[in-house]
């Protein structure tokens, strides 16, 4: 707390304009959702543009507001909620396991890398046909599928994270005599907790599309089955009102993994 | 003196798809104990190589390596082994760090960890135990590395250009720091290095290499005061004299 005694009147200034512009940022981002929003209140309210087409921001509250009133709203995103986290834990576990293996094995490795190429290539809504076929016309068909969109980018950023791994420190732990499992233990997987953590993140948006994607083919309930009904008994509202709320949710899964990144990466 | 390590003939080469690399040919020298032994020689001509041998960490084509009278197969605890970089793990203490080999190897001894840590005291880093390595000046890190080397108590330190990613003057203090330790603790060490100043600074004997494939050049005997520190010694009259030695041999070679 030295440098805060010492603190010159530069310094208070320079920290003020800091803080004068991360005020500035703010406003301007709450600003532009409030004319977004509100031109958009408007432009319906005037009749400019058409609210059964374009819907308008009170009536996607109204629409929440009776999702939220017969309960539906907590069916709906429990159902998506429990898709993409599903999604996300397996695709996680399984994408891990595979790149370790593939740490451990150099030709296993080799022999699968081709197959890994192709599959991450493959659009993976183009599967959807076999996995209803395999996994029946319900929610394991949508976990499936927010697996699927986020298993092959895990293992692909998870095997690029561990042979990242400085060679000098695998020398030097050899030196020591350390075994294979050694190796792993104290240096792979700890030094790859930053790109692990980075691969929750990316996980975390792929999980969303696979069970958007897999409850647009299939599915009697959760978010994206509301899109699609919506859309196709021309409920504008309620498509619009599902999409508010799928940002949100995103959002609020995103800002968690970022929390669990803060915690654990303060020594990197 | 007894010899503790010996190489006897040893020729290696590399094998790469674009063809064989030949590294070293018939190299041979010897390692008293308590010795401090440098091996020079333009970059690339094989010395990283001289000591993954010695550390067990490759085998040679031909010839063999004998370290306390027994042939060298695999790492050796009692064979320290110290890089250019101090690769300490930046998610890990100082204190942990410098554990580290004994978590290798397993090494539970409570009164051997209580040494290592007395090391920290001795040399310095009391205060930085709890400390990430990012948070010491490059020549404390470098402090903290040879402290893990030391940590199971090896009787041979083989330190491969340890000094050569520090800044000159941090280089020079380091060296001496890294010196003073080795010979406080009697240990025996091998220096690779492609400074010469610095062989002749801290060595009893300097092995010359020629460029690649390797074979010995020439091993020089220094005649510098071994009571000085390597700073005062390059201020030794020997040393000019073993420097253009030294210069002449590895420029007419090279
Ligand atoms: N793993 C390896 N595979 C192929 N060639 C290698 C390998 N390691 C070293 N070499 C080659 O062997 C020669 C000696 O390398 P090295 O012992 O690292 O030299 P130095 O430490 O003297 O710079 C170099 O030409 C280098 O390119
Ligand atoms: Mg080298």
């Amino acid at each position: 707390m030295k440098t805060n005694e010492k603190r010159s009147e530069k310094q208070a200034l320079y920290l003020k304009k800091i803080k004068k512009n991360k005020i500035f940022v703010n406003i301007l981002r709450v600003l532009i959702a409030v004319i977004f929003f509100g031109l958009w209140e408007l432009a319906t309210d005037l009749e400019i543009i058409d609210g059964f087409l374009m819907s308008s921001p009170s009536r996607i509250i109204k629409t929440i507001g009776e999702l939220l009133a017969d309960g539906s709203l907590y069916v709906h995103v429990f159902t998506t909620l429990y898709e993409t986290l599903a999604g996300f834990i397996l695709a996680t576990v399984v994408g891990t396991t595979v790149a370790l293996a593939m740490w451990w094995s150099e030709n296993f490795r080799k022999i699968i890398e081709p197959y890994i190429i192709v599959l991450n290539g493959l659009p993976k809504i183009a599967l959807g046909p076999i996995i209803i076929v395999w996994f029946g016309n319900g929610i394991n068909s949508i976990v499936f599928m927010a697996f699927l969109t986020a298993v092959i980018v895990t293992t692909i950023t998870m095997i690029n994270g561990f042979l990242a791994c400085e060679n000098s420190k695998i020398m030097l732990l050899k030196s020591m005599g350390a075994n294979k499992l050694q190796i792993l233990t104290k240096l792979v997987l700890p030094s790859s907790l930053p790109t692990f953590i980075s691969c929750l993140k990316i996980n975390v948006g792929m999980a969303w599309i696979g069970s958007i994607i897999g409850e647009y083919l299939t599915s009697r309930q959760g978010i994206g089955y509301l899109i699609v009904y919506g859309g196709q008994v021309f409920k504008l509202d309620l498509v619009m009102a599902s999409t508010l709320i799928l940002c949100l949710l995103a959002g609020v899964m995103y800002a968690l993994v970022s929390l669990a990144e803060k915690l654990f990466l303060k020594k990197y | 003196m007894k010899t503790i390590l010996k190489l006897e003939s040893v020729s290696l080469s590399y094998h790469t798809k674009d063809g064989e690399v030949p590294a070293l040919k018939n190299v041979s020298f010897e390692v008293k104990s308590g010795e401090f032994v440098s091996v020079i020689g333009p970059s690339g001509c094989g010395k990283t190589s001289i000591l993954s041998l010695i550390a067990g960490l490759i085998k040679p084509d031909e010839g063999r390596i004998v370290f306390n009278e027994k042939e060298v197969k695999k790492p050796d605890k009692a064979i320290g082994y110290m890089l250019q970089r101090d690769e300490l793990f930046p998610w890990r203490t100082i204190e942990q760090n410098v554990f580290l080999p004994l978590e290798i190897s397993k090494n539970k001894d409570a009164s051997r960890k209580k040494e290592v840590l007395s090391l920290l005291d001795k040399y310095g880093l009391k205060d930085f135990k709890r400390s990430y390595p990012q948070q010491l000046s490059g020549g404390m890190r470098q402090r903290a590395a040879l402290i893990r080397t030391l940590s199971t108590s090896p009787d041979l330190l083989l330190l491969d250009e340890p000094f050569s990613a520090l800044d000159y003057q941090t280089r020079l203090a380091v060296c001496d720091d890294v010196y003073s330790i080795i010979k406080n603790e009697n240990k025996t060490a091998v220096l690779v290095t492609h400074d010469i100043s610095e062989a002749i600074a801290t060595s009893d004997k300097i092995i010359a290499l020629t460029k690649r494939p390797s074979s010995i050049l020439d091993i020089h005997v220094t005649e510098t005061d071994k009571t000085l520190s390597p700073l005062k010694r390059r201020e030794d009259a020997n040393f000019g004299k073993t420097f253009e030695i030294l210069w002449r041999e590895l420029n007419d070679e090279n």
